[in-house]
């Protein structure tokens, strides 16, 4: 059947009535024109429809249901006005509302043998979710999310879903993939904003504790996992708040606090005990937790919070900071709201951030909220090779963050009391490719120029903080300083000692960190059970 | 929540030292060693030293001198009050044994109170002590008693010589050093970073390894941001995972003064406001 087809009757095979409506075509004055397809696509597909009997999907074909959906263009997210946003720290996106999640969830094509899946760390059953919101059950969706993901309104907002799910997505080949992640995040925001957050069913509680270090991704998610399982689970964080990179690292604009205080509150309520202010491999260490305190088994979630720098000349002048300092005075010590808050942060005019991830996008994107006037991305590699996430670069284009590509500073100028005034740079070609499959950056001879800065942030990526395993001399470490595993599970060579997360690979996504969690809550479960 | 069960203030209560119910950390804390606190939810992360500790009453002392808002504020604390966190035991702590001579002890302003915790650390090891300890003023001395008692040999000096010797730690440190330098196995000096790095120019001449406790601005104290940069031995170090202390003759106190000095302005706006 195709547009503009006349028919005699029609009956929707679902409720049985008449789809043909007793109107005239306006174009061509035959009567009678089949008005058949349903619901809220009537705005975007050029058939007429008739939405009079409620039912969805009337007498199409399959084929006719795809040839439909592959017509209904991906929808964009309402966003904050950019100029406005430089001024705030709210949220960029607003996300969707009902109808454009409906619209959007039913562009899926519900795959027979789902490709998404298999491209997601977690494995959620991507599909089904899809699935329920486009029945308009929002709630049921975040709860079909939440059997394998606990953190829907985090992994829905951080997650490079176009390197993941969405990259694996079929409609992906012809048109824009499936927006996988806006749709989690709109399910998990619907649940919370509805209040109707419910406790699963936990398994009948067993005598085991476990301990787990560090409450960033990895560690909740095991937390969540193992006391769905039934076991005593308590958390330990060195800050004096909760959830790792997403409090003190990821800023507001991007993850809201209140979003990532209430999934860990969510965990709370399954009955995870969180203790702050506990250094692991200070005030305790591993062999205290197993051997005095009487954990069963001990999970490594601490990432990789050590920051890098260059080791160039005059990298330890005064407003030159690593990342993790810049991120965590501002978003855990709340210094963009100095001085109601007692932590100030450093200020320039003319910022640079050195690095192209998506630390590097958040910092230069943070200057600009912080009141400067010019903020660079200064990457030694080109557009192509730039990690940050898509959504990420075009915010902060948005925005106004200007890129210097090909770049890489060399030096570091300050005045006469020691603050930074300038940065020599060097233009950058690119080489052969790399063991990490990426062309290496080679300096060009000569090509050194002075950039005139005052501020700037170095986001070149993080390294293993040791701190924990001066204290754990028996955990064996790989040539790079992060902790050896035997088998995909995460189990470490320690007797009862599992990690996971950036301490295991290297510093990567929130939504790795939250697979390697599951996984090896699922092997310290096995390991439980027969102890 | 961590109880405040002891004050007590000194010198015209700019310098105060509190008792602080910490079981845990009082229990693994060693000389040297370094607490962060937080005084309430809008408050900053300051490192503290640990002044001393008590496993058995479960309690840490720390001693500091109202210099902005957070130390005014915590400074306003009194007995019974809490703080919000207190994160510990950090940095590394002083290798304590016993030396075959006399180890010179200098400490200044609160600093004093760092080095008492290091130098009874040292006593209890069975060594003889060499100390001395100074301020500005008679009023601004703080823990005499307590040094003295430790110490096989006690000076004191003030600027304006009002107790002890006129003029500064440094001075006397050269008296004895000249003297009885063969004596002296190494110096231990802290307190503001000018006098240990006066003290050190001096300890130099003589060749005589001096332990000094750093003090930059830091947020985490675990390593993680690297705000704490020091320059030691023209290396870049966290003070707070590799330090506090340090080998007084290798430091870069000038880049530290500087890095100090980074946010002086804001440190005046929050005070001014929290004046108002």
């Amino acid at each position: 059947m195709k547009e503009g087809d006349v028919v005699d009757d029609m009956t929707c095979p679902h409720c049985g009535k008449s789809l043909l409506a007793d109107i005239m075509c306006e174009e061509c004055k035959t009567p009678k024109v089949a008005q058949f397809i349903v619901s809220a696509f009537s705005k975007l597909i050029p058939f007429y429809i008739c939405t009079k009997y409620g039912c969805k999907w009337h007498g199409l074909s399959k084929r006719d249901e795809h040839l439909i959906k592959i017509k209904i263009p991906r929808q964009e997210m309402p966003t904050q006005d950019p100029i406005l946003r430089t001024n705030n720290f709210e949220e960029v996106p607003f996300g969707y509302n009902a109808e454009m999640a409906e619209m959007e969830s039913a562009r899926c094509m519900q795959c027979k043998k789902p490709k998404c899946i298999e491209g997601c760390p977690v494995n959620i059953n991507i599909p089904a979710f899809i699935d329920l919101i486009h029945q308009g059950k929002f709630i049921e969706a975040s709860k079909s999310i939440k059997r394998d993901n606990s953190l829907p309104a985090i992994s829905g907002r951080v997650c490079p879903q176009e390197t993941q799910c969405e990259a694996t997505c079929i409609l992906g080949t012809f048109d824009k993939p499936v927006a996988i992640g806006r749709l989690e995040r709109f399910a998990a925001d619907y649940e919370r904003s509805m209040g109707s957050v419910e406790i699963p069913a936990k398994n009948a509680k067993t005598e085991k504790k476990v301990a787990i270090i560090g409450s960033g991704p990895a560690g909740l998610t095991t937390a969540a996992a193992l006391v769905k399982m039934g076991h005593t689970v308590t958390i330990f964080e060195a800050l004096h708040e909760a959830g790792g990179v997403l409090t003190y690292g990821i800023p507001e604009f991007r993850l809201p606090k209140e979003i990532v205080k209430s999934e860990i509150n969510y965990l709370k309520n399954l009955g995870v005990r969180i203790s702050t202010n506990m250094v692991a491999g200070k005030l305790f260490t591993i062999d205290d937790l197993l051997n005095e305190q009487g954990y069963d088994a001990v999970f490594i979630g601490v990432g990789a919070g050590l920051p890098v720098f260059m080791k160039i000349e005059g990298e330890n002048l005064c407003n030159i900071n690593s990342a993790n300092e810049y991120l965590t005075r501002i978003n855990l010590m709340k210094a963009y709201k100095f001085p109601e808050y007692d932590t100030p942060a450093p200020r320039g005019k003319k910022v640079a951030t050195i690095g192209g991830g998506n630390v590097a996008m958040d910092c230069a994107r943070t200057a600009l909220r912080m009141g400067s006037e010019e903020s660079w991305i200064i990457y030694r590699r080109s557009e192509k090779e730039i990690p940050a996430r898509n959504e990420e670069i075009q915010h902060a284009i948005e925005e106004g963050v200007k890129f210097k590509f090909l770049t890489n500073p060399v030096k570091y100028i300050g005045n006469k009391n020691g603050f930074v005034k300038a940065m020599e740079v060097i233009s950058m070609e690119l080489g052969e490719e790399d063991k990490s499959g990426r062309r290496s950056p080679i300096p060009i001879t000569g090509s050194n120029m002075i950039m005139d800065i005052d501020l700037v942030i170095i986001a070149i990526g993080a390294g293993p903080n040791p701190i924990l395993f001066d204290s754990t001399p028996d955990l064996k470490l790989n040539k790079w300083g992060y902790i050896d595993t035997t088998d995909e599970s995460g189990k470490t060579y320690k007797d009862k000692v599992w990690a996971g997360g950036d301490i295991v690979t290297g510093a990567a996504t929130v939504i790795s960190a939250m697979g390697a969690g599951k996984k090896a809550a699922y092997a310290i479960n096995e390991y439980l059970k027969k102890s | 929540m961590y109880e405040i069960l002891d004050k007590k203030s000194y010198s015209r209560q700019t310098i105060i030292s509190m008792r602080i119910d910490a079981p845990e950390i009082s229990r693994k804390g060693l000389p040297g060693q370094f607490v962060i606190i937080i005084t309430d939810k809008t408050g900053e992360r300051i490192p503290l030293t640990i002044a001393d500790n008590d496993p058995v009453a479960g309690t840490i002392t720390l001693v500091f001198q109202i210099v902005g808002k957070s130390t005014a504020l915590l400074g306003s604390k009194n007995v019974g009050d809490y703080i919000k966190d207190v994160i510990g035991p950090l940095g590394k702590a002083v290798e304590m044994k016993k030396y075959d001579k006399k180890i010179l002890v200098i400490g200044g302003g609160t600093g004093i109170a760092v080095l008492h915790h290091i130098a009874k650390g040292y006593y209890e090891q069975g060594n003889k002590l060499i100390s001395i300890i100074g301020a500005r003023t008679k009023e601004f001395l703080i823990m005499k008693d307590e040094m003295k008692k430790i110490s096989d040999e006690f000076h004191i000096t003030t600027d304006d010589g009002t107790e002890g010797f006129h003029g500064f730690v440094t001075q006397v440190s050269d008296m004895i050093l000249s003297e009885r330098g063969d004596e002296i196995e190494f110096a231990v000096a802290i307190g503001p970073v000018v006098m240990m790095k006066a003290c050190c120019d001096i300890t130099k001449k003589y060749n005589k390894e001096t332990i000094v406790s750093l003090n930059p601005i830091m947020i985490d104290g675990t390593g993680m941001c690297g705000s704490c940069r020091v320059e030691v031995n023209n290396e870049t170090k966290f003070a707070c995972v590799h330090g506090p202390q340090f080998d007084g003759h290798k430091v870069n106190f000038d880049l530290l003064m500087e890095r100090q000095k980074i946010y002086l302005e804001d440190e005046r706006i929050s005070l001014y406001k929290s004046i108002k």
